[in-house]
């Protein structure tokens, strides 16, 4: 880790704003961006010509898995992951152990983030307590502690009256909800999608309609509220068009999308490997095609990773038995960039400035490369063809489903609040 | 294994064949006193067509007696050094049993003796013989088990690598080496 | 071919060799002494984490006529609860010596999953809803000797008649079926059919008075009533009025018409009349041939030769 006082300068890259691109040198100093030009100097020089600069990543969506499954992740590691696929922020998933549904919990991650220092780790709260979707958290006390997204992640809430309450209450309180959109009871025991190749192999499905019925009904619910909600890992051709209806009629939702769900399969589960098996599952090409079709045309908003470790032990187990979720962080923009052929501005928008408006941290991440602006920062590239290694992670875990597989596009340098904390792709703490 | 030029060579042609057998057949009945404790047995695949033959040529040298006509198929009792490969329309059919009987089998070719110890297990399946007798085409040499023939049509020293092909037409052998037998 | 864990495995060529393999061993079967000394010396564990002794026995049947060793595994479910994962079961027992695991679970997919964690060969004895590649070849068999095509079951009608969407029997059953030239009809309510039947090349019937007065083969599969229940049908009385086989309907299936059902059955649910008063029902034989196509696949895998049998599922 760079000592503090060391002056970085980023040299030679596309600076990637939002109402303008061009090449410069960036310096940055004391924790912000200190100039803007050419031929600058520096304690530490990052030759980056032909890579991109922009604020750095923010994800919506990460299970860090302290407190409670440190065998999969903890803050640290999940932190070092996230660095190095150039988030600068991160919010923590609430379906910890104990559940970040009390002020204690969230004092707790919150802390852990700040003591490890790699990037800014955001606690999210659950919505109701013990995601169990009866009682509803103390959003006041919970916000009070800097918590701005609710979600129950891991299951949806499934009660149309409790979710209508704890839509109220957000609205009064200017916070925003996140939804994991799925009807419980039409997916008892699913293991992957409702589709010929689940009746195939002979295994329970997930049908599209279980996520597309609780979006419509939430979309129903904004509309009586008037509270924001943002819809997290969207997956079908459905959801997809029922936010863009409601986006159309000039409601306040927004969505995300994961690298996994814009870029693989269904059929990947016929070897009945249980590395793909997610929630919500992955699909088909139909699928697939309207969810990229969504990120391009705006009607998605983010890419979300829902990076989610698993011990290794865990997915040697049967598909049926073992647990959902891919890791995510370290391969997303890579992910991204080779599914979707999105412009520096747009990948910017997805991966930074739109997530942070999201999460309400846009005052000081997701912003322009500017004089003055706080130093957090990715310098990344779309051209480096790299091959994923689940064993060079940096997770503790190595649920990675692009293990073998070649992606283009990867994270080069990371910057978080004026330290160099990655650096041609290695962490450095 | 390098491309070599193989050369071919007729050892006995269809006449041979036919006289070989013929003369077999009347060594069969010389040899067998009582002809009704006598059934032939051809081994799949190869020798089947000539314990037919051998069947029909003592049928009409001793025309009084009734032989039975049987075939055995080894694959379920090969040891994994056999080298004859593995058909499958072609099972075992023995219409009596074979207890107390003098069972004759017959083959094409009598090589490593690794078939006919297989066959001799087979047959044991069926009752159990008094005596088993083995007549083959040709004895091309090469013994890794103590197994003599009883009846013969003609000897042939051979290279291992050789290859030894019998048919009603007459008998081929095949060297890898371009020597011509 | 290393493993028998789908039929999907299996190339036509290698279905048709199989059962001509099955018609050596069914000589072997009908002999004083059923026993050939095909697999000496070779271990065959069936290692059945799901409860079925008929099936079970079958294998080992097969394994000892063919005189290979047998080790039997079956895990209670709590047995295995206890923490034991399915890696290390199987990483235990492989280092005892095993040539070939016969394995039964209640997971789709365990059977695959398990050719990672051992040299030897898998063959799957049913796996959840997924395969039972056995079951289809003793099927096939069956009917094609009874009907004398040997090689095809080209222009035969099969009603497969029941619960499709949880049986592997149907699964593995309408693949080899239609690769072998049948015309399958599956005869459900809509509750028990898959929720996409795209690329199984297979047509539907909402009762069985529709099909069984025309089809070939009328497959009858075991229905459990816990089922019934979860399919939101309203009683047994409602389905079996619809679907099960009654004395009425077996009068009037054809006269060369086949009746099978894997086993065991449910008497009174999908089976009304008495199966040993249908001159069609080959249920008894079909256990028969059970053991003779074991063997042969047994033979295929672990006999000396057997490479130069199968294909690997590549069409010749």
């Amino acid at each position: 880790m760079s000592a503090k006082g060391k002056s970085i300068v980023i040299r030679g890259a596309t600076v990637v704003n939002p109402d303008a691109m061009f090449v410069a040198d960036v310096r940055i100093a004391d924790g912000v961006i200190e100039a803007i030009g050419d031929a600058l100097t520096g304690d530490i020089v990052l030759e980056a010509s032909g890579c991109y600069v922009s604020s750095g990543f923010v994800d919506l969506h990460t299970h860090l898995r302290e407190p409670g499954k440190e065998e999969a992740e903890t803050i640290e590691s999940g932190s070092r992951a996230a660095v190095l696929g150039g988030f600068t922020a991160v919010v923590a998933m609430p379906n910890t152990d104990p559940a970040q549904d009390n002020v204690a919990t969230v004092q707790f991650v919150r802390d852990r983030g700040r003591a490890v220092g790699l990037c800014e780790v955001i606690p999210s709260g659950c919505i109701t307590v013990g995601r169990l979707g009866a009682q509803l958290v103390p959003f006041e006390q919970l916000a009070k502690e800097g918590v701005t997204l609710f979600t129950d992640d891991g299951t949806g809430v499934q009660d149309a009256l409790v979710m209508q309450r704890a839509l109220m209450v957000a609205q009064r309180l200017n916070l925003t909800l996140s939804q994991h959109c799925e009807v419980a009871s039409m997916t008892v025991g699913a293991v992957m999608h409702d589709g010929a190749c689940c009746s195939t192999m002979g295994v329970p499905g997930w049908p599209s309609a279980a996520e597309e019925e609780m979006v419509r009904r939430d979309i129903e619910l904004v509309r009586m509220t008037g509270a924001r909600e943002h819809f997290m890992h969207l997956s079908t051709k459905g959801s997809v068009e029922l936010v863009r209806a409601a986006k159309a009629e000039g409601l306040p939702v927004t969505a995300e999308v994961t690298p996994h769900h814009i870029s693989l399969t269904d059929e990947l589960l016929s070897g009945f490997d249980p590395i793909f098996k997610v929630n919500p599952p992955l699909r088909t090409m139909a699928d697939i095609s309207a969810l990229r079709e969504g990120l391009t045309d705006g009607t998605i908003d983010a890419i979300a990773t829902d990076h989610a470790p698993h011990a290794g032990h865990t997915k040697e187990q049967t598909l049926d038995t073992a647990p959902p979720g891919m890791l995510g962080l370290e391969t997303a923009l890579g992910v991204v960039n080779t599914a979707v052929t999105l412009s520096p501005q747009k990948i910017a928008a997805v991966m930074s400035w739109n997530p942070a408006v999201i999460a309400s941290i846009s005052d000081h991440q997701g912003r322009p490369i500017a004089v003055g602006e706080p130093a957090h920062i990715a310098v990344w590239d779309t051209t480096t063809v790299w091959s994923v290694s689940r064993d060079e992670l940096a997770s503790r875990s190595t649920n990675t489903p692009y293990h073998g597989m070649e992606l283009r596009g990867r994270v080069r340098h990371t910057i978080y609040n004026g330290q160099l904390v990655v650096q041609e792709g290695k962490a450095l703490a | 294994m390098s491309s070599t030029s193989t050369a071919s060579s007729e050892i006995l042609g269809v006449t041979d064949v036919d006289k070989a057998l013929k003369r077999i057949a009347h060594e069969i009945v010389e040899r067998n006193s009582d002809l009704s404790d006598v059934v032939i047995v051809g081994m799949q695949t190869g020798g089947t067509w000539i314990a037919s033959r051998l069947h029909n040529n003592i049928a009409q040298i001793s025309p009084a007696v009734s032989v039975p006509l049987g075939a055995v198929d080894i694959s379920m009792y090969r040891d994994d050094f056999s080298l004859r490969p593995l058909v499958l329309s072609a099972p075992t059919d023995i219409p009596v049993d074979l207890t107390g009987r003098t069972v004759v089998l017959v083959d094409d070719v009598l090589f490593t003796g690794r078939t006919v110890r297989a066959a001799l297990e087979a047959l044991n399946d069926h009752g159990r013989p008094r005596a088993v007798q083995l007549a083959v085409m040709v004895d091309r040499g090469h013994r890794e088990l103590p197994i003599r023939p009883d009846y013969v049509g003609k000897n042939i020293p051979t290279h291992f690598s050789d290859e030894v092909s019998v048919g009603p037409d007459g008998v081929t052998v095949v060297t890898a080496s371009g020597e011509s037998q | 071919m290393k493993h028998l864990l789908s039929t999907r495995d299996l190339g036509t060529e290698d279905i048709v060799s199989i059962l001509a393999m099955a018609d050596h061993m069914a000589e072997i079967n009908s002999r004083a002494v059923p026993k050939v000394p095909a697999l000496r010396g070779r271990t065959v564990a069936s290692v059945f984490f799901e409860d079925s002794t008929r099936t079970r026995l079958s294998f080992e049947t097969a394994a000892t006529r063919l005189s290979a060793e047998v080790m039997t595994f079956t895990a209670s479910s709590s047995s295995v609860n206890k923490g034991e994962s399915l890696r290390d079961t199987i990483e235990t027992l492989s280092a005892m010596g095993v040539d070939a695991f016969v394995v039964r679970h209640k997971s789709s997919g365990a059977p695959q999953q398990i050719t990672q964690w051992t040299d030897a060969a898998v063959i799957n004895a049913g796996d959840g809803w997924h395969q039972h590649p056995t079951q289809a070849l003793l099927d096939a068999y069956t009917i094609t000797r009874n009907f004398n095509e040997l090689n095809s079951m080209q222009g035969r009608t099969v009603a497969i008649v029941g619960d499709i969407k949880h049986s592997r029997v149907a699964r593995s059953g309408i693949d080899v079926f239609t690769r072998l030239g049948a015309k399958v009809v599956l005869v459900a309510p809509t509750a028990f059919l898959p929720s996409s039947l795209d690329g199984w090349g297979v047509t539907t019937a909402d009762s069985l008075d529709e099909v069984i007065g025309v089809v070939d083969v009328v497959y009858m599969l075991r229905i459990q009533r816990e089922r019934i229940d979860a399919a939101q049908m309203p009683s047994l009385r409602e389905y079996s009025s619809l679907f099960a086989l009654t004395p009425e309907r077996a009068a009037r299936m054809q006269s060369h018409a086949l009746l099978l059902h894997p086993g065991p059955i449910n008497r009174g649910v999908e089976m009304i009349v008495d199966p040993s008063l249908v001159p069609g029902s080959r249920i008894l034989q079909q256990v028969t041939n059970g053991i003779s196509i074991r063997m042969a696949v047994l033979f295929s895998l672990l006999g000396g030769d057997a490479t130069t049998t199968l294909q690997n599922g590549v069409e010749a």
